[in-house]
């Protein structure tokens, strides 16, 4: 009975006599539990219940992988929707050890973090309501929604508002010469209610409206 | 008479309502499944070929030095393995991206973080780590650094509860019974729904997609959903990725916000209810809850309502934030759209409440009354807490207020039936005054360093709050921050790191002496003149003592901050 033996020891002693190899072992042995087997033993059932969430909920057309259905898209051409303003950057192709503007870069997730007095963060969104304004049609005075204008805080978020899709809608069907009406029927479709009809806010989900007007577009012919 | 409510408040009403509702719930069933774990007599079989493997004997009564001695060293142990793995990263097999080693002091800081259960992040999880060093280094160190505070809360109760022992239990027994019958089954399951939901859970490091558009998309993958779960039921809050529960691949739903939200409230709210049970005085255990409840309340009111009023230097812009049918509106920079303000507001109040640091928005750009109730939260370090801290911190308040109330009405002051005297008041100021002097301290060496200008991103009051918050968040073990800080230099890694084991081990171990002491002295019968600390006027008395204190101590530092930014924005003044 070694620890009847420790506690009557000097204090000194007795505070951290026989400690050495609980000490060692529980740092050694409980990384392996929750280091390892944990994250493995969750990985294998996910693997087996939930196999296309497990590996990134990844979309494909035609053979090719186009994206993840919960990651946002870099879009700039007029036929299609445009996700929210994006902080993130990467490495300049010409010169790796810069680093420039790179929207919806998913490997370097990242926001503007400005403060609400921030003289960058006011010229960016003047600008960025400039170009919405002049790409939308828009007069040079009118009201853009607020998340046409600010930067996600991850630089990928795969919605935007109702009201930013609306203001978007004549643009894009006259880029691809489909009615309005058909566009904002996509639209609708491709909206997702508060989750349970409580949580969250109703939001468009880009990519998927974007995959759902290229399909309206390769079905018409066939439809004719 | 017809009171009319705008939609939107009712819509944040709606969503906050279910989240306290379920909250409460849990706290009943969660608060008698830790009091059993701390009390039962029995060892499993898993426990008992632990112990074999450890070289304990789970029967043994250590003193209150034995104990913190070795939550103390076992810590140590932990969080130099992984310092060693961080440092050592980029030689190890198996991540194809090559990520490169830490630095020694970036990955002092890292090491620190975690084994505190801060979790500040001065690197970027995807562009840093290796998927060996997110399971084997962060999500270790997440999962024990939570065992270590909830063992201590046990352990702290249990010293509460006993009269003329010598001992407060092993922590050995308590440790590990934490992580086997609490935190690794409720992870396990909960990471399942995570991945239902969307969060990825596989070994691959990431994939390449072409764009519509046409260009390549390297997206980042890994056993996030793991992580997931023990970052958010554990208080830790450090992201897998750059910017954290923001990343739609950590948090992908409004279902999985509302399941990171109740995770992070899970353990702290319950331990109230454990806490009471154990001490076999059950309405004291929900007079704790009533008063972390009733200063949360408070701060997630003015959070709201600041993100929903948004920034007004955006109006004359010609941007609409006003909500309505076809938009959320408020203050949406650095906001995800499908969370919106109610969501977002409702985060950072838990995360900043339960000293998690988890965000799923940034805290950067959230309004200056918005960032004010964020700090203020950590400031007091008790609206909730972290995993057992944030119960020990809150007896520390209560002590302290009946030390406090004893000298007004001319008595010995008593808690719990004994006599608190000398030598306990002495190690509960310690604890209480330990957070202050971390923050105010390193705040002010850090604002006169020279270099220190450099590492901001926003100037004026904003740059002073960046400061600020970094060591409030550091020193309360939350690990948020005002992200603009570039924190990744030896000065910060270094004061930072500091900041986060003296807040961690200066407020744990003082407490833990605490218990030991209280467990170790008689019975005070009690008298018609012992205050009675389970009683509303009690709950009312504490709360302004945490209030006052915390108000008192960090209003000057807070006037330079966020107020003067208030006022500024008021006044339609960029910098």
């Amino acid at each position: 009975m070694k620890n009847v033996e420790a506690t009557s020891a000097s204090p000194a002693t007795s505070i951290i006599s026989g400690m050495t190899r609980p000490v060692l072992m529980s740092a050694a042995f409980f990384m392996v539990v929750t280091g390892i087997l944990y994250p493995l033993a969750t990985t294998a059932t996910a693997q087996l219940l939930f196999r296309r969430p497990a590996q990134g909920n990844l979309i494909a057309k035609d053979g090719q992988l186009v994206g993840s259905r919960l990651i946002g898209q870099y879009f700039t051409q007029p036929q299609y929707f445009h996700g929210r303003p994006s902080a993130t950057s990467g490495p300049n192709p010409d010169d790796r050890s810069r680093m420039i503007d790179q929207p919806y870069n998913a490997a370097a997730s990242t926001a503007s973090n400005q403060g609400v007095l921030s003289r960058k963060l006011l010229a960016a969104v003047a600008e960025r309501a400039r170009i919405y304004r002049e790409q939308n049609g828009l007069a040079p005075d009118a009201q853009v929604p607020v998340d046409a204008v600010t930067a996600s805080a991850s630089g990928l978020d795969p919605h935007i508002s109702r009201a930013n899709a609306r203001l978007q809608t004549i643009r894009v069907a006259a880029a691809r010469g489909m009615p309005e009406q058909e566009v904002a029927a996509l639209v609708e479709r491709n909206t997702t209610q508060r989750q349970f009809g409580i949580l969250g806010e109703p939001a468009v989900h880009v990519l998927e409206l974007n995959l759902a007007l290229d399909d309206a577009v390769a079905a018409r012919p066939a439809a004719q | 008479m017809e009171m009319h409510v705008p939609d939107d408040i009712r819509q944040f009403i709606l969503q906050f309502t279910p989240v306290l509702a379920i909250m409460t719930g849990l706290v009943v069933i969660v608060g008698k499944w830790m009091a059993h774990l701390f009390t039962s007599p029995t060892h499993h079989v898993l426990e008992r070929g632990t112990y074999r493997i450890l070289g304990v004997d789970p029967a043994e009564n250590m003193s209150w030095k034995r104990y913190g001695a070795a939550l103390l060293l076992s810590n140590a142990a932990m969080m130099m393995l992984g310092y060693l793995i961080l440092r050592l990263q980029r030689h190890l097999p198996g991540d194809p991206l090559e990520r490169a080693s830490q630095t020694p002091d970036l990955a002092f800081n890292t090491a620190a973080s975690f084994i505190t259960n801060t979790n500040w992040q001065s690197y970027s999880g995807e562009a840093s780590l290796s998927n060996f060093s997110q399971m084997a280094v962060i999500t270790f160190l997440m999962s024990v650094s939570a065992a270590t505070g909830v063992a201590a809360a046990g352990g702290f109760t249990r010293g509460l509860s006993r009269m003329g022992s010598s001992g407060i239990g092993s922590y050995w027994v308590d440790f590990t019974r934490v992580l086997y019958r609490l935190l690794l089954p409720l992870c396990f399951i909960m990471a399942i729904v995570y991945v239902w939901q969307g969060i990825p859970q596989t070994l691959d490091a990431d994939v390449i997609v072409t764009t519509l558009e046409g260009s390549r998309q390297r997206i980042i993958l890994g056993p996030v959903a793991s992580f997931e779960t023990i970052k958010h039921i554990g208080t830790n809050g450090g992201g897998f990725f750059g910017v954290n529960a923001a990343h739609p691949f950590e948090n992908p739903t409004p279902l999985t916000n509302t399941l990171h939200m109740l995770g992070m409230l899970l353990i702290p709210s319950a331990l109230t209810c454990a806490f009471g049970s154990m001490i076999k005085r059950p309405p004291q255990g929900w007079f704790f809850f009533g008063a972390f409840l009733a200063m949360f309340l408070g701060f997630l009111t003015l959070i709201y309502s600041a993100e929903r009023a948004g920034n007004p230097l955006l109006a004359p812009l010609g941007v609409d934030q006003n909500p309505g049918a076809w938009q959320g509106g408020g203050n949406m920079e650095g906001k995800e759209l499908r969370f919106g303000v109610i969501q977002s507001s409702l985060f950072a109040a838990v995360t900043t409440a339960a000293t998690t640091g988890s965000v799923d928005s940034m805290h950067a750009s959230y309004t200056p009354l918005g960032g004010l109730a964020l700090l203020g939260q950590m400031m007091l370090n008790n609206v909730f807490g972290g995993d057992g801290v944030g119960l020990i911190n809150l007896v520390a308040y209560a002590i302290l207020t009946v030390f406090l109330a004893g000298m007004m009405i001319g008595r010995t002051p008593e808690f719990l039936g004994r006599k608190v005297e000398a030598r306990e008041m002495k190690y509960v100021m310690l604890a209480v005054l330990a957070h202050p002097f971390s923050i105010l301290g390193f705040t002010a060496i850090a604002c006169l360093a020279p270099s220190s200008a450099d590492s901001l991103a926003n100037m004026g009051p904003h740059g002073f709050s960046e400061i600020l918050y970094a060591y409030v968040s550091g020193t309360a073990n939350n690990g948020s921050a005002f992200a603009g800080l570039g924190a990744d230099t030896p000065f910060f890694n270094t004061t930072i790191g500091l900041s986060m084991l003296i807040g961690r081990y200066f407020t744990l171990l003082p407490m833990i002496a605490v218990a030991g002491v209280m467990a170790s002295k008689k019975n005070a019968p009690e008298s018609p003149g012992t205050l009675a600390t389970a009683t509303p006027l009690f709950t009312a008395l504490l709360i302004s003592v945490i209030l006052l204190s915390g108000g008192l101590t960090f209003l000057p530092a807070l006037a330079l901050g966020p107020i003067v930014e208030h006022l500024l924005m008021l006044a339609g003044r960029p910098f």
